[in-house]
């Protein structure tokens, strides 16, 4: 047979939460313009590593496959990223996969990204409009705001911002870039607004928004291009205000 | 006040360093520029600064009580980081770890220069261009003074810009851009200061 080509993944593996995790190499036939979802796909298909011994097949999430809701999240090579939208053509060999351990790790390349889902109800990121009666459509907003805020809500909780954040660690409870962004994004609805110093209140808690360090990292990582830094650096301004009405008490309604 | 002990803290710590810490830095480093024009005007501006009135009440709460909440708190800041600097290697994340850096050299240097300085004269040293003289006469003490006088220029450097992101002044990416150039200038034009005052007095 002829010879074919293969291409070589060392994937970091752990078989439990609490377990040490462990190096695993694996040699996938190659296919043009495989990513790194088709390899894992193809390791569990036939789960023998490169000495050609049986193993278990590598676990890992995924569901849309076309890098909007950021469930394949992994470090691929060093960095965060979507593994459905890392083509293996474009990456260094042999390709290293690990989970993000910023995250719990669950089993082998998944990881617990729930802190990130309670952050987001920490900060109340979401419009309250339910109430007893109908109370009507709420206040227009002007279309240049609208797209404005559609970058912000590309936000799909990947979670590559808190893996790339030095200040998201075991040592500190930082809640980190995401949820901070998303409070930028439902204080600027008009409807949202309403409830504006609730969410600035929320984030100005122990682990909030002061917590960050500006190392930047989360906006050079963002896979959707968010301007998480600039989300920051204006909730800093929206929170020092907060912070004199709270103190000094404000008649601004 | 109570939720939010960390929100205060942490912007007390980012107000601190400017107000008063940098304000004294520029005044320091001016003043012992005096050191250039000769011993006699490095000693009539020290005498001058150890003279000032309520000298204890200014001493205390423009340097040693900021200072000190600075240092504590910036030590718990610096060692609830991590550096993943080999990971993500961009420039803002070097500035964030060198940042912590200085910061841990800047305190070790200011508790020896308190020692050394400050503390001697509480014993009855004389405080002046001889003892300065004397101390640098040291090979060793000149690269730990040259060291922790640039250290603690740059994280008053770098310290100006995270401020200014930290208060909500600066929010735009070209805002912060513009702040990174006007803090490095600022950076290069105080140790130009530093040094020359440095050299002095060898």
């Amino acid at each position: 047979m002829a010879e074919t080509k293969t291409v070589k993944f060392i994937i970091t593996r752990q078989d439990t939460p609490d377990s040490a995790p462990y190096d695993e190499e694996f040699e996938v036939p190659y296919r043009p313009n495989m990513n790194v979802i088709s390899a894992l796909m193809e390791i569990r298909r036939n789960p023998v590593n490169s000495k050609g011994q049986k193993t278990t097949p590598v676990t890992w999430e995924m569901n849309c496959l076309e890098e909007v809701c950021g469930a394949c999240s992994m470090v691929i090579n060093g960095k965060p990223r979507q593994s459905c939208s890392a083509l293996v053509d474009k990456l260094e060999q042999p390709v290293r996969l690990a989970p993000m351990k910023t995250f719990p790790v669950i089993r082998d390349l998944q990881v617990d990204r729930s802190r990130m889902f309670d952050a987001l109800k920490k900060v109340k990121a979401w419009i309250p409009i339910d109430g007893t009666y109908d109370l009507g459509p709420g206040p227009r907003m002007p279309e240049t705001k609208r797209q404005w805020a559609y970058e912000l809500s590309k936000c799909m909780t990947c979670g590559v911002c808190l893996e790339a954040c030095p200040n998201v660690n075991s040592k500190s409870n930082f809640i980190g870039p995401q949820p901070l962004s998303q409070v930028r994004l439902f204080n600027a609805h008009p409807t949202g607004a309403m409830n504006k110093a609730e969410r600035l209140e929320a984030i100005m808690d122990d682990g909030g928004l002061a917590n960050c360090g500006n190392s930047q990292n989360c906006v050079q990582s963002c896979p959707k291009g968010i301007p998480l830094t600039t989300s920051i650096a204006a909730l800093n301004r929206e929170t020092t205000f907060q912070a004199f009405r709270n103190f000094f008490g404000s008649d601004h309604v | 006040m109570a939720g939010n002990r960390e929100f205060f803290n942490r912007r007390l710590h980012s107000l601190l360093g400017v107000i008063p810490i940098g304000i004294f830095l520029l005044q320091h480093l001016t003043v012992n520029h005096f050191a250039t024009k000769g011993a006699d005007s490095f000693n009539t501006a020290a005498n001058f600064m150890g003279n000032l009135p309520f000298k204890i009440v200014l001493e205390t709460v423009v340097i040693y009580l900021p200072i000190l909440f600075h240092a504590i708190y910036g030590l718990y800041i610096a060692f609830t980081a991590t550096s993943n600097i080999s990971r993500f290697g961009y420039f803002r994340n070097w500035m964030y770890i060198i940042q912590r850096v200085t910061g841990v050299i800047t305190l070790i240097f200011i508790a020896w220069h308190v020692w050394q300085t400050r503390v001697a004269a509480a014993f009855g040293s004389e405080v002046d261009f001889d003892m300065m003289a004397e101390i640098l006469s040291s090979p060793f003490m000149f690269g730990f003074y040259l060291v922790g006088i640039l250290s603690a220029i740059f994280h008053f450097a770098n310290g100006l810009w995270s401020f200014l992101v930290s208060w909500g002044i600066t929010v735009s990416p070209r805002s912060q851009k513009i702040s990174t150039y006007f803090t490095m200038v600022v950076f290069v034009l105080l140790s130009i200061v530093g040094i020359r005052t440095l050299l002095a007095f060898i």
